[in-house]
C-alpha cells in the first residue's frame, strides 16, 4: 500500500505570476525530478505554453549550492515563457556557498609593486610594466593592464582576467603561465579577457565572455506590454 | 620658508644633474634664492656642470661631520648672485651620511633659501633614500625609453610610499623624429603610463652636452631649445601656466595646463 505522498512541488498562481514552493524535507534530487515531471510532461504542455510569466521560487528552509541552482534553472529553461524572477529561502541566503564578494580598489600598481588580494578584485587604475596583481579570484581591471596578472592563485581554474586595455607582459591563471605573442597588433589594444581552456590560457574579446561563461550571463525578464 | 625638491630618476644618466643645474639656475635668474645640493657622494658632478669645481674647499660630508659650518661649504655661483651649491664629497661613499642628518641639514637651509634642489644619485638604494629624506616635493626625470620609464615608475611608487607630494615629470632628451618612426615613446604614452603631471619636455640638444663640458648650464644659452624648455620648467615650478613646447617651435601645445598650477 503506497502512502499518500504529499507533492514536493506546490504551484500557486498570483497576480504577479507563479509561486513555486519546493518542499525542504525531501532530498533536492527528488524535488527536482518532480519539478521536471510537472514542467516537461507532455500533458502539461498546454498549461505551460502560455504567455510570459514571472516565477518566484521558495525553497523553504533549504539552502542550495551553485550547481544545484544551475540544475534548477536548467529545468525551468525548458519552458521559454517562464522567467525566474526570485529564488529565496526563508530568512536565509538561498546559496550555501556565500556569493563571491568583489572588492573595489583604486590606484596605480607601479613597477616593483605587488597587489595581493583574496577573492574577486575590481581595480580602478593601471597595472604598469613590472607591477603585479595577484588574486585568488577573478581580476577585473578598469584601466590598462601592462604588467603581470595572476588570478585564481590558490587553485581556482574557472576565474578570468579582464582589462579595458589589455597589454599584459604575462598572465597566470592558477598554475598556468602564458605570455602574449611577440607581435601585438595595435588593433588588439582593447577590452579583453583571459581564461583557461584545455589547460591553456586563451584571450578573447569581452563580448565573447557570455559564450564561455553562460552561467554568468544576465538575462532580460520578458515583459508583455498592452 | 623654502621648499625642497628632489630631482630623481631611478635609471642613471638620464639627466638628473643636468636638470638640477638648469632648473636651479633658471629659478635664480627669475630672482629666487636657490641652493643646489649634490647628494651623489663619491660621484660628484654638479660642481662640474656649474663650472665651480675649482672652488670647492668643504663638502656636504664636512658639514654633516661638523668639520665646517654650512655657510663655509656653500659655494656662490660665479654668474648668479642668488645661487649656491653644496657639493658632494668625492672621496667618501654613500654611507658617510644618514637620512636624518640630511633632513636636519635641509631644515637649516630652509630659512635662507626659496628653493633647495637636491640632486639624487641613480638607483634606489641608500643614496636615493638619503636624498629623498628631506624633500617636500619630487621631480622625476625620464627619457622616452622603456627602461627609463620603467625605473621612473618604480621610483614614483617609492616616493608615494614616502608620502612625498605627487611627483612631477620631466621628459628629457626627447626627439620628435624618433617618435615618428616608433623608435621612442611619445610624450602622451609616457605620461599615460606614469600617470603623473608633466612639468616639461626637454629636447635632445647638443647644446646641453657642450654647456655641460663648458661648466655653464644651457639656460644661459638663449639660442638653445633645451635652455628654453628648462626656463619654462622653472616657471611652472613657480606655479605659472606656460604652454608646453615640444621641440619644434610650431608645435606649441597645451597639455594638462591647470594641473601645473598645483606645483607651487
Ligand atoms: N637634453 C639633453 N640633450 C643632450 N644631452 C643631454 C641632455 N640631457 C642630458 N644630456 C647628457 O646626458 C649625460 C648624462 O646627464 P646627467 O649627468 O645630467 O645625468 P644624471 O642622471 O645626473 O646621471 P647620473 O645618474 O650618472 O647622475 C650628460 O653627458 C649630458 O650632457
Ligand atoms: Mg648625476
Amino acid at each position: 500500500m503506497a502512502k499518500v505522498v504529499k507533492p514536493s512541488v506546490l504551484i500557486k498562481g498570483t497576480k504577479d505570476g507563479l509561486l513555486f514552493f519546493l518542499d525542504d524535507s525531501l532530498p533536492f534530487s527528488i524535488v527536482l525530478n518532480e519539478l521536471k515531471h510537472k514542467l516537461l510532461h507532455e500533458n502539461a504542455s498546454h498549461i505551460w505554453n502560455g504567455p510570459d510569466m514571472r516565477v518566484q521560487i521558495k525553497l523553504g528552509k533549504r539552502q542550495i549550492t551553485r550547481s544545484e541552482e544551475q540544475d534548477l534553472r536548467e529545468v525551468f529553461s525548458a519552458r521559454k515563457n517562464l522567467h525566474i524572477h526570485t529564488l529565496e529561502s526563508d530568512g536565509i541566503p538561498y546559496l550555501l556557498d556565500s556569493p563571491r564578494k568583489m572588492e573595489m580598489l583604486t590606484g596605480t600598481v607601479r613597477s616593483g609593486q605587488v597587489l595581493s588580494h583574496q577573492g574577486d578584485l575590481l581595480l580602478l587604475g593601471d597595472v604598469n610594466p613590472g607591477g603585479c596583481v595577484q588574486s585568488t579570484g577573478n581580476i577585473f581591471i578598469l584601466g590598462a593592464l601592462r604588467g603581470l596578472a595572476h588570478a585564481g592563485s590558490d587553485g581556482d581554474e574557472s576565474v578570468i582576467i579582464a582589462a579595458s586595455i589589455f597589454r599584459p607582459t604575462q598572465l597566470r591563471i592558477h598554475n598556468i603561465i602564458s605570455r602574449p605573442p611577440d607581435e601585438w597588433k595595435e588593433s588588439e589594444n582593447h577590452m579583453r579577457f583571459a581564461y583557461i581552456v584545455k589547460e591553456q590560457i586563451a584571450v578573447d574579446k569581452m563580448n565573447h565572455l557570455s559564450h564561455i561563461r553562460p552561467e554568468m550571463e544576465w538575462k532580460e525578464i520578458g515583459r508583455k506590454f498592452g | 620658508m623654502g621648499e625642497s625638491i628632489v630631482v630623481t630618476s631611478g635609471k642613471g644618466g638620464v639627466g638628473k644633474s643636468t636638470t638640477s643645474a638648469n632648473i636651479g639656475t633658471a629659478l635664480a635668474l627669475i630672482g629666487k634664492k636657490v641652493c643646489l645640493i649634490d647628494t651623489d657622494i663619491g660621484l660628484r658632478n654638479l660642481d662640474v656642470l656649474m663650472g665651480l669645481e675649482n672652488r670647492i674647499v668643504y663638502d656636504i660630508v664636512d658639514v654633516i661631520e661638523e668639520t665646517c659650518r654650512v655657510d663655509q661649504a656653500l659655494i656662490r655661483d660665479k654668474r648668479c648672485e642668488e645661487l649656491y651649491l653644496l657639493p658632494a664629497a668625492q672621496t667618501k661613499d654613500k654611507s658617510a651620511i644618514t637620512s636624518n642628518q640630511l633632513r636636519r641639514l635641509i631644515a637649516d637651509l630652509r630659512d635662507q633659501f626659496d628653493y633647495i634642489l637636491i640632486d639624487c644619485p641613480a638607483g634606489i638604494e641608500s643614496g636615493f633614500q638619503h636624498a629623498i629624506a628631506g624633500a617636500d616635493k619630487a621631480v622625476v626625470v625620464t627619457t622616452p625609453e622603456h627602461t627609463a620609464v620603467r625605473d621612473a615608475d618604480r621610483v614614483i611608487g617609492l616616493l608615494e610610499k614616502e608620502r612625498i607630494a605627487t611627483p612631477k615629470l620631466v621628459i628629457n632628451r626627447f626627439r620628435k623624429q624618433l617618435v615618428k618612426d616608433g623608435g621612442i615613446l611619445d610624450v602622451e604614452e609616457v605620461v599615460s603610463i606614469l600617470s603623473v603631471d608633466l612639468l616639461g619636455v626637454i629636447p635632445d640638444d647638443e647644446h646641453v652636452i657642450r654647456s655641460g663640458n663648458a661648466g655653464e648650464p644651457v639656460v644661459w644659452n638663449s639660442a638653445s631649445l633645451a635652455g628654453k624648455a628648462y626656463r619654462n620648467v622653472a616657471r611652472r615650478i613657480m606655479g605659472e601656466m606656460v604652454p608646453l613646447l615640444v621641440q619644434e617651435k610650431e608645435q606649441n601645445m597645451l597639455v594638462k595646463m591647470k594641473k601645473w598650477l598645483g606645483f607651487a
